[in-house]
């Protein structure tokens, strides 16, 4: 990474000095050589291979690429999150592992390896009654498919694993095998607390999954492709020459960045909606039977979960690798995506940090009455926004508030409704 | 290529065989999710992308949920689960049904005109498909959805009696 940060300095510093338009024109920042800089690497790598086998080992790179950096930021992820967590509660979190045997603390970087390691030589318990092969192959089959989901993310301008033309589909397909890998894993372990928490797990993940997907067809729709590279292209101007076309700038993209992201926290089992492996009340519901690694696999595919859709969400909303600036644009495009993925992973954080469990009625109340009929509402919004794409003057005025009226309208309507004689809560122990 | 397709038709054939000959009902249903995966493999090799990805999505995701929910919502105990080898008189209902299916699936293959792709054909975007279900096969699709909304509502109407009897702690599995 770091040698990857001194050509950006450079080359910034370049673009200041020459009166930053000329170079961008000239270049063109599709062609930089810092933006093509892993594929360059990759090359050097893989070059001298005859040509039929240059392909193969190309795409077994790329997998290695994409699993490495993932599996590390899936390490530091879970030292930024019990950091943030414990700042957010006044506490300075784990800052004692740094460097074995010595005294150099490094504020506790060490964590997340010491964990790995504890977890290795953990002892593997299965009950005697399990069902052994079920109970092995559930966080098998968990983190298969939660891997799966990363080859159709674009991760800057070249830089897409599996190019498809039905890429949106095929990442929410391969999303889809977790609920089996849930059930699995609370069924094979012979006990009536994983089998209840597995079926409430089902429950909530069927829930939120139809808002999830009902929130990518009015991108689907507007963008008029299921490829996500093509999805990022759309988004790939500046209107007025600073406002970034990126559908969270338009009011259907707004609320359907807001409602993907909220089913994104449920079907990645994250707070406020764990009640999958709620630990206080259900023992860690289907995770109660595992142990040493597996237990840790499950955790591994529940922050890859969130690592995709949080990537997933920047692709279909926040532009993807699109600069949010034209002058921002020496940044190359995978330093943006990263920037923007880091920021939705803080943003999960955070809201784990700051926000209450839901109940399981309550958690299913917001899905069936809330979420659903907004994310249909909002494809409505989105039918009526692709239609009036050729409005201009006052009518765009007029667009925006018809627009706007269709997205506040229900919020406001369907969220007095349905907290009519919940709301204004009393607290009579607290 | 025709290894890889003899390996996923042996792949779905295998989990559908065994499917039908293990007594736990829990892992029938998972090798049948298992035969449902290899039905979307032979998509993916036969170059229909969006059928593969619906197929996983919709029959992995969707209908393995509503069959492991029934059967753990119809059984009352573990015990339960296992079916019980006295199927023996049930054989011949079954091989009627089956091969009535097969009769008319077969018929259909066989009378069907197939056309056979040349080589150099463009491949089959998703916006052609969307093109030709919302165009020339609209209606099929709309009797299609219906016909899927009359199940369910059919579905709810079987369940919910069964429901009630649970309240009142039956002792008779339905």
């Amino acid at each position: 990474m770091s040698t990857a940060l001194l050509p950006v300095a450079a080359i910034s510093g370049d673009a200041i000095r020459s009166g930053l338009a000329p170079l961008c024109a000239a270049l063109g920042p599709a062609d930089s050589t810092l933006e093509r800089f892993p594929l360059l690497l990759r090359d050097l790598a893989t070059g001298w291979l005859p040509e039929p086998w240059r392909w193969i080992v190309n795409s077994l790179l790329a997998i290695v690429v994409v699993f490495v950096a993932f599996a590390l930021l899936f390490a530091l992820l879970t030292l930024a999150e019990r950091k943030l967590v414990a700042r957010v509660q006044n506490r300075p979190g784990p800052n004692r592992t740094g460097i074995p045997l010595t005294q150099i603390r490094l504020g506790g970087l060490g964590q997340p390896f010491a964990d790995g390691i504890k977890m290795l030589t953990k002892e593997d318990l299965v009950p005697r009654d399990a069902d052994r092969v079920l109970h092995f192959l559930a966080p098998v089959a968990l983190l298969a498919f939660s891997i799966l989901a990363f080859a159709v993310i674009p991760y800057g301008r070249h830089l897409v694993p599996v190019e498809l033309d039905a890429a949106v589909l095929y990442f929410f397909a391969a999303g889809a095998a977790t609920e089996l890998a849930v059930f699995m894993a609370g069924w094979a372990s012979r006990n009536k607390y994983s089998l209840l928490a597995a079926m409430r797990a089902l429950a909530q993940l069927i829930s939120y999954e139809l808002p999830l997907l009902l929130s990518v067809v009015p991108v689907v729709l507007v963008a008029g492709t299921l490829s996500t590279t093509g999805i990022v292209e759309r988004q790939g101007a500046w209107h007025f020459g600073f406002l970034p076309a990126w559908h969270v700038f338009t009011p259907w993209g707004f609320a359907g960045f807001l409602l993907f992201f909220v089913a994104a926290l449920a079907e990645a089992n994250r707070s406020p909606f764990d009640l999958p492996e709620a630990e206080s009340e259900l023992i860690a519901g289907h995770l109660t039977e595992y142990s040493g690694f597996k237990y840790a696999l499950f955790f591994m595919a529940e922050y890859f979960g969130m690592c995709a859709l949080s990537g997933m969400a920047v692709t279909l909303f926040l532009g993807g690798w699109q600069a949010p600036l034209p002058f921002l644009e020496f940044l190359p495009s995978y330093g943006w995506f990263a920037l923007k993925l880091l920021a939705l992973l803080a943003g999960f954080m955070w809201i784990r940090a700051t926000f209450p469990r839901l109940r399981i009625d309550q958690l299913t109340r917001l899905a069936w009455k809330f979420l659903v009929p907004l994310a249909l509402i909002n494809l409505g919004t989105a039918a009526f926004w692709s239609l009036t794409a050729h409005w201009t003057g006052p009518l765009q005025l007029l667009r925006w508030a018809v627009a706007l009226t269709l997205v506040i309208g229900p919020f406001v309507g369907l969220g007095r409704r349905l907290s009519a004689g919940t709301a204004p809560r009393t607290y009579r122990y607290a | 290529m025709i290894v890889a397709f003899a390996t996923i038709a042996l792949f779905t054939l295998a989990a559908a065989a065994v499917a039908m000959t293990l007594r736990n009902l829990i892992h029938s249903a998972l090798l049948l999710i298992g035969s449902w995966l290899g039905i979307a493999a032979f998509y993916l090799w036969a170059g229909a992308e969006f059928v593969a990805f619906a197929q996983v999505l919709i029959y992995v995701g969707a209908v393995s949920m509503v069959v492991l929910f029934a059967v753990l919502l119809t059984r009352h105990s573990r015990a339960d689960l296992s079916v019980a080898p006295d199927a023996a008189r049930r054989v011949i209902p079954a091989l009627l049904a089956g091969g009535a299916v097969l009769g008319v699936l077969f018929g259909g293959v066989l009378s069907t005109p197939l056309r056979v792709a040349t080589p150099g054909a463009p491949a089959f975007g998703v916006r052609e498909l969307g093109r030709l279900l919302m165009g020339p096969h609209a209606a099929a699709l709309l009797i299609l959805g219906a016909l899927l909304t009359v199940a369910l509502l059919g579905a709810m109407v079987i369940a919910a009696p069964s429901r009630r009897e649970d309240g009142s702690n039956s002792p008779d599995p339905s």
